[in-house]
């Protein structure tokens, strides 16, 4: 008998990861019913003025929508995994998947592509509540661009969430970090608040981390003052290149044991390999 | 054919040494026993033949393959039971069991584990909802889903009520019956004299006495006489009053005595005469045939000697 094939194995898992992901209320409301809240109590406090930016202005409930929902598909990959995976491995749960035949790069994808799939439900809602509630509008031209930025963005995230989840050993302070990064970061991403004329070093923040240029490329993508196709490829390296920073770590330093057994230093670090 | 081969093994972690030289052998088919002291050691030896833990020194094979580097195909052929690991609780126990089979070649289908460790009733519910001993049972369960050629159970019924225990006993002698190997590590002497072909006692690393539970038995030649302190003994003279008496050392554990005798019979009447004679009864006094735990306790206390 063979082993069963490879996207079928993939798509099991991911179905897996995803139907946990629903039976926990609280991974559920923090990740996609909080960024919905946001958005409707930012918009009934300040969605009726106008943000000006560089290149031109627009409502500031597009400003918000749009900033919000780059910013769900960030809280669904690199916050969620960040989370979750450190808690699977304190359960003990890593360490189960690692001594069957599942290779685990694939257990690792199924855990990653559903983060993806949230991703993407997180986006199309917020875009949808925008465009319904506030008149967003959305060009058929320039969506190519939203979605290879969507790819990229979350990729790099969820590669970064892998990356803290492999330094942060336990699962208490792998959740603490993951909000005490981006948290602040968001602050100074346009996320919340236009930052255009922020002090320096609060631009400088923004520009070295890749929050704020995904949550620009994004909204570059709705943005009236923005020409089709709206592809913004500088940003889509900056960020692509966080990305790959944030794969190696993760290979580098995973551990699948729970925290205070991992055997840690060259098998890990193998293991981490092979996957 | 052997299915698991260990030769000079050894593991350090940091300064502790774990496992300071071991080797044994298991036969394919064999169901194999290490018991030990907390700490002696056997966890870290099973985990690093299923492949979770390097040696630090030492040759191991199981099932032809050396575990730490084994592929997918090793992982098919084996089933693991850890110590302690956890399971996703948001699943039902079909849920996970469907789950986990699903990644190896063959599968026994969910119901017929469940069946199998006694979980028929919990199948639907969530492993979250159920009790410690049942969680255990779902361990037991995906360790035998994929069907096994070896199977590892580490302390597989510790938390089991006396019921299950015997369910699960029944169950791996079924498995070692139909060919499956079991390499298990237990503190229940009891469980170890019933299921296992052969034990290996393993104290601080080291291998001190291996053999079927009858040889192990055999050495400690004699049998065990045992019975309750009387009243008027101070548990600190019980030694010094029994010894003489039935002429070997005796143990003292609470306000059990025991002794292990080569000529029971001049023993046993030297003991109740001195009760007649004293006028106190020797509750629950026993005479029988040595059990492991009775090996155990000797090889232990031996090693506990030489240590001082
Ligand atoms: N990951 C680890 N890091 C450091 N020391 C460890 C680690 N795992 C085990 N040890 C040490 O190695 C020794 C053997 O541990 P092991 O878990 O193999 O014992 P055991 O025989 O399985 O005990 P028990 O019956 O309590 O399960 C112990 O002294 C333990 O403290
Ligand atoms: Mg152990």
């Amino acid at each position: 008998m063979p082993f069963p094939s490879t996207a079928k194995l993939i798509a099991i898992q991911t179905r897996y990861q995803l139907v946990s992901f629903w039976r926990i209320p609280v991974a559920v409301f923090f990740t996609l019913g909080l960024p919905l809240v946001m958005l409707v109590l930012l918009n009934a406090l300040f969605g009726s003025s106008t943000t000006e930016t560089a290149a031109g202005s627009w409502p500031t409930s597009h400003f918000y929508t749009t900033g919000l929902a780059a910013f769900t598909a960030v809280s669904a990959t690199y916050t969620n995994l960040a989370n979750m995976v450190p808690i699977r491995r304190d359960e003990g749960v890593l360490k189960r998947w690692r001594g069957t035949p599942l290779p685990t790069w694939m257990y690792v994808s199924g855990f990653i592509l559903s983060a993806v799939v949230i991703a993407f439900i997180g986006v199309v809602l917020m875009l949808t509540l925008g465009v319904v509630a506030y008149g967003l509008e959305i060009d058929p031209a320039k969506m190519p661009a939203a979605f290879v930025t969507f790819v990229v963005g979350v990729s790099t995230f969820a590669a970064l969430g892998m990356a803290l989840a492999s330094l942060v050993k336990s699962a208490s302070s792998a959740a603490a970090a993951a909000n005490a990064t981006i948290l602040p970061l968001a602050f100074v991403s346009n996320v919340f608040i236009q930052v255009d004329d922020a002090p320096r070093w609060i631009e400088i923040l923004g520009s070295i981390f890749p929050l704020k240029p995904f949550v620009e490329a994004f909204q570059d993508c709705f943005a009236p003052f923005v020409e089709a196709p709206a592809f913004n490829w500088g940003s889509l390296a900056f960020i692509a290149a966080w990305g790959v920073l944030g794969l190696v770590v993760a290979l580098r330093k995973f551990t699948w044991e729970p925290s205070g057994s991992a055997p840690r230093g060259r098998r890990a670090r193998r293991a981490a390999v092979d996957a | 054919m052997l299915a698991i081969e260990v030769s000079d093994l050894r593991k350090n972690y940091g300064d502790v040494q774990a496992v300071a030289g071991v080797s044994f052998d298991v036969r394919e088919g064999e169901v194999y026993a290490l018991l030990g002291e907390n700490g002696a050691g056997k966890s870290t030896i099973v985990e690093i033949l299923e492949g979770h833990r390097t040696a630090s020194s030492g040759r191991v094979e199981v099932l032809g393959v050396e575990p730490a580097t084994a592929g997918r195909d090793f992982r098919n052929r084996i089933g693991i039971v850890l110590q302690s690991s956890g399971v996703e609780s948001e699943f039902t126990v079909r849920e996970v069991i469907e789950l986990y089979g699903g990644c190896y070649r063959q599968h026994l289908d969910a119901d017929e584990v469940a069946g199998l460790v006694g979980l028929d009733e919990k199948v639907d519910a969530r492993i979250g909802s159920l009790s410690g001993g049942q969680r255990r049972r779902v361990d037991l369960a995906l360790g035998i889903v994929g069907k096994p050629e070896l199977l590892f159970l580490d302390e597989p019924t510790t938390g089991f009520d006396p019921s299950a225990r015997r369910k699960s006993w029944d169950l791996i002698e079924r498995l070692g019956s139909a060919g499956t190997t079991v390499m298990l590590t237990t503190h229940y002497l009891d469980e170890a004299e019933r299921l296992a072909d052969r034990v290996g006692v393993l104290s601080r690393g080291r291998l001190i006495a291996e053999g079927t539970p009858e040889d192990l038995i055999n050495k400690v030649s004699g049998t065990v006489v045992s019975f309750m302190l009387p009243d008027s003994v101070e548990p600190d003279e019980a030694a010094s009053t029994f010894g003489p008496v039935l002429g070997v050392d005796v143990r003292v554990s609470g306000r059990l005595v025991e002794a292990t005798i080569d000529h029971p019979a001049a023993a046993v009447n030297r003991l109740t005469s001195w009760a007649l004679e004293a006028g106190v009864e020797l509750d629950s006094l026993s005479v029988g045939r040595a059990s492991l735990e009775d090996v155990y306790l000797a090889l232990t206390e031996d090693e506990g000697d030489e240590q001082q």
